[in-house]
């Protein structure tokens, strides 16, 4: 099996190809059997590989062939496997399985069919060339493929234009992250001459020592990349606009995998961060930063996507905060657990969408507990998972996150602090949207029930949803271990409690109604400040003024050619002297005299002036 | 005495007989005033003391040349529309610019002229001595005075012949 | 006899005027005629002051010049006429400026 590895990435990327040169030619059943069994086949041959993993623990490193050879940089066709990569590519093809099957379903009236599993198999194909990857080419080959993949799958119902917006926004924003880390990788080439992962970090320890310029400048401009990637702040605003896709890959793309690409990196590289505890203090920073702004955001939404989306930039957040801490092994456990709920809500959500005619509005949904039995309960589970209830999945997780953040020094409590409100605010607005959606009195009548291929895969969610806290991820391995202290036992109590707090204003709110908030909400502080939540911050507003007006604006004046114009004086000046010579060049005899004489006089008075003492 | 009288007189011939030549509208009354105007600067050239150069001018200039001006001016024959059209292009305001500049060049020669002084030589300079110069130091401006001869004539004789064959093969065609 | 010569620049003066008239009625006339005659008077003009000039100093170079003028003038006053022909052949009109197109 160990040789045997790339073969998993392979059969997503010939399914794909297979279906880009043929697609059109195949019955949709084909087409779903092939795109389906692709992804299922590379997690079946995941899942052997991890039973053999588990037995021997035998890191594998696999060269394939000589990538280019150019100066001494000889970046490889070649893959590592560890705990970490196992962990992800268990999650890249078994939710990724579940998600292609629901997809059968959910996609199955769409004329483009084929194209839509041929670009879903392709991304899963280049994700896995991510987490594989032995370098950091060859993985940035993966995330530019997936980067691609995603801006085709957003961009999936190019026929709107507004989601051909969308799909060039989130390609250009990420690609700012992406051009950073370009430039990190070119630094980290030029400064230890490698781009293997496992040789650089070990060329880094030598090389630098824990605080030095070069190192924190390099994971900064790697940080920038994983941000784009993982929509952060500065860089989220495209995440809630990527929803204009289809909503199985807003599953799978933009909730279980891609977005935590950026959570990946990090952890993979967490050799160098070691040595720039700034840049891990500023991963800290921006995670719990954005985790908050995305957690009031999502209060405010009324698209049951855009709920789901910023809970997902806000849930990154909490990774990053792990990763900042130095929590890694909880940080890709969240990632993990993450993959599992927020597929399932975003399933779920799909499933709400396709049953009730492309509804999007919260407020025009309720009442659906009786009617989509299934539905219900996969977004219970996947609430109390996202808003980390106890025993579920998601309480683990951030519960280690939360504790080994609070054992930080100096800003440790604070990041503690700051972690609690928002997973209260978690747990208020994944429960509002439990409570508008399932419970009241119902305003949209669903013209049908999901089918068995969407209820499978909410149903194997579910359960890993609800178990997926008892995994014990095998990563001890590859991060440095905690002292494994714990903090004092109230700490526990008061992060147990906050979610549970949380959900009963939920239910005050939005269930019994106990709790009256159209005051509050409609003062004028109250309404100001829920706009200001409403529009993601205005960040997108301040961009819009920032950046995309300037630039309009310099291509506006640049549309004219101002440097051509003075050119073109040039030109206008010349073709001016040239009429005005051309003038005199009439081919009348007289005014050539005339001038001839007018040249004649000028000769005789020189001549007279010079030659005065001679005359 | 008597040469400067008759200097003065011929001069002022030439003068008025030129500026009328100028101005005329029928070629051949121009052709008759320059013929004048030439004859009065023989007058001055026998005046100086160049009989010779005065002899070419009247056998020459006024009469080879002029003779030629009178066989073409019959052979176009422009008659009273020509005059006409003549009358029509001297306007004043087609000549003062011209008049301008020559005035000007006019006034400039006069300055240069006026700063020399002396008197004209009465001693002729005969047609020996003239021909002994002729065939000595400038024998070869003689032989290119005689090669531009030769090049009037054969570019006067293509010039022409053209003209008259085509007239001739017009008038064969109508016959 | 002395003194009672004529002064050499009056007869400058004589060939100045003629000159500027000649140049005058060059510039002036629209007639490929009166332009041939223009020239001729510009060349006496020439001429005169030539040979008074070798009169000036009692020398026969003057007068020499004064034949290659004459050569000159006999020359182009021949082809010029032939040019005239040409041109009342072709244009119908002897307008120098109606004849303001090259060939090509």
């Amino acid at each position: 099996m160990s040789e045997t590895i790339w073969i998993i990435p392979l059969i997503p990327l010939l399914s794909s190809v297979t279906l880009m040169l043929f697609g059109s030619r195949f019955k949709v059943s084909q087409i779903g059997a092939l795109g389906v069994g692709s992804v299922g086949m590379a997690a079946l041959l995941t899942l052997l590989l991890a039973a053999e993993f588990m037995q021997n623990q035998q890191v594998i490193q696999l060269s394939l062939w000589t990538w280019m050879e150019v100066a001494g940089f000889a970046p490889g066709i070649s893959f590592y496997f560890d705990g970490l990569t196992l962990v992800m590519m268990s999650v890249i093809t078994g939710v990724g399985f579940l998600i292609h099957l629901f997809s059968t379903e959910f996609m199955e009236k769409d004329p483009s069919y084929a194209r839509y599993f041929a670009y879903l198999n392709m991304f899963v194909a280049a994700m896995l060339v991510l987490v594989m990857a032995d370098n950091l080419l060859l993985l940035y080959l993966g995330w530019e493929g997936v980067g691609v993949c995603s801006y085709l799958l957003v961009g999936f119902w190019y026929q709107h234009n507004a989601n051909g917006h969308a799909a060039r926004k989130a390609f250009m924003v990420t690609r700012i992250g992406d051009t950073a880390m370009a430039l990190g990788l070119l630094l980290l080439f030029t400064e230890l001459g490698t781009l293997d992962i496992q040789t650089m970090v070990g060329e880094a320890n030598q090389t630098w020592q824990v605080g030095d310029t070069v190192p924190l400048a390099a994971c900064l401009l790697l940080v920038c990349g994983a941000v784009g990637k993982s929509a952060q702040l500065p860089l989220h605003t495209w995440l809630p606009d990527a929803m204009a896709g289809p909503t199985p890959v807003s599953a799978l793309i933009h909730a279980a995998t891609m977005v935590t690409a950026g959570v990946y990196l990090i952890a993979r590289t967490h050799g160098l961060f070691l040595l720039a505890p700034t840049a891990m203090t500023v991963v800290a920073v921006i995670g719990i930063t954005t985790s908050l702004m995305a957690a009031f955001t999502a209060l405010m939404q009324t698209d049951i996507k855009r709920i789901l989306a910023y809970s997902t930039i806000s849930q990154i957040g909490y990774m990053f905060l792990a990763l900042g801490v130095g929590a890694w092994s909880a940080g890709i456990f969240h990632l993990m657990t993450h993959a599992f709920f927020k597929a399932l809500l975003f399933l779920g959500s799909g499933a709400i969408i396709h049953c009730l005619h492309h509804e999007h509005n919260i407020f025009k949904m309720g009442g659906l507990r009786t009617r989509m039995p299934v539905t219900f309960w996969s977004f219970m589970i996947g609430s109390a998972a996202l808003a980390a209830l106890p025993m579920t999945s998601g309480f683990f997780s951030k519960d280690q996150i939360l504790l080994q953040a609070y054992q930080l020094s100096d800003i440790g409590p604070g990041l503690w602090m700051a972690g609690l409100l928002g997973a209260l605010l978690t747990a208020i607005y994944s429960f509002r949207l439990v409570f508008v959606v399932f419970f009241g009195k119902a305003n949209t009548e669903p013209d049908k029930d999901t089918g068995w291929r969407m209820a499978v895969p909410l149903s194997v969610l579910c359960f890993l949803a609800m178990v997926g806290g008892w995994f014990m991820i095998p990563v001890t391995e590859v991060f440095p271990v905690g002292d494994g202290s714990h903090p004092a036992h109230w700490v526990e109590y008061v992060s147990i409690s906050v979610p549970i707090f949380g959900v009963l204003i939920a239910y005050l709110i939005f269930y019994s109604g106990r709790l009256k908030i159209d005051g509050l909400a409609n003062s004028g502080l109250g309404k100001s400040l829920g706009q200001f939540w409403l529009s993601g911050w205005g960040i997108d507003w301040l961009y819009d003024r920032l950046f995309v007006r300037p630039y309009y604006g310099l291509a506006n004046l640049l549309k004219g050619e101002p440097v051509d114009a003075i050119y073109g004086l040039i030109v206008a000046l010349n073709q001016t002297f040239n009429h005005w010579l051309s003038v005199a060049q009439s081919g009348r005899m007289r005014w050539y005299l005339a001038s001839m004489v007018a040249g004649l006089i000028l000769v005789i008075t020189l001549a007279a002036n010079l030659s005065e003492g001679v005359l | 005495m008597l040469e400067i009288v008759l200097f003065y007189i011929a001069a002022t011939v030439a003068l008025v007989a030129t500026v009328m030549a100028m101005t005329r509208a029928n070629a051949i009354h121009a052709l008759i005033y320059l013929i004048v105007s030439l004859l009065a600067v023989a007058v001055i050239f026998f005046l100086i003391g160049a009989p010779f150069a005065a002899a070419l001018e009247i056998v020459i200039y006024a009469g080879a040349i002029m003779v030629l001006f009178v066989f073409v001016i019959m052979m176009l024959n422009l008659g009273e529309k020509g005059d006409k059209q003549e009358r029509q292009w001297l306007q004043p305001s087609i000549w003062a610019g011209p008049a301008i500049l020559s005035i000007v060049l006019l006034i400039e020669l006069v300055m240069v002229i006026s700063q020399t002084s002396g008197p004209v030589s009465v001693t002729a300079v005969s047609a020996k001595e003239v021909g002994l110069s002729l065939f000595g130091p400038y024998v070869l401006a003689v032989e290119i005075a005689s090669m531009l001869l030769l090049a009037g004539l054969v570019g006067s004789f293509h010039l022409g012949r053209r003209y008259l064959d085509r007239d001739n093969l017009e008038k064969k065609g109508g016959q | 006899m002395d003194g009672l010569n004529i002064p050499l620049n009056h007869i400058l003066l004589v060939s100045s005027l003629l000159f500027s008239i000649g140049m005058l009625g060059l510039m002036i006339r629209r007639n490929i005629i009166f332009i041939l005659m223009s020239l001729e008077v510009m060349l006496n003009a020439a001429a005169l002051a030539f040979v008074a000039a070798g009169a000036h100093w009692g020398q026969p170079d003057g007068q020499v010049v004064f034949m290659l003028i004459l050569t000159v003038a006999a020359a182009e006053v021949a082809v010029g006429l032939g040019l005239v022909l040409q041109v009342q052949k072709r244009f119908k009109t002897l307008d120098m400026d109606r004849a303001n197109r090259m060939q090509g």
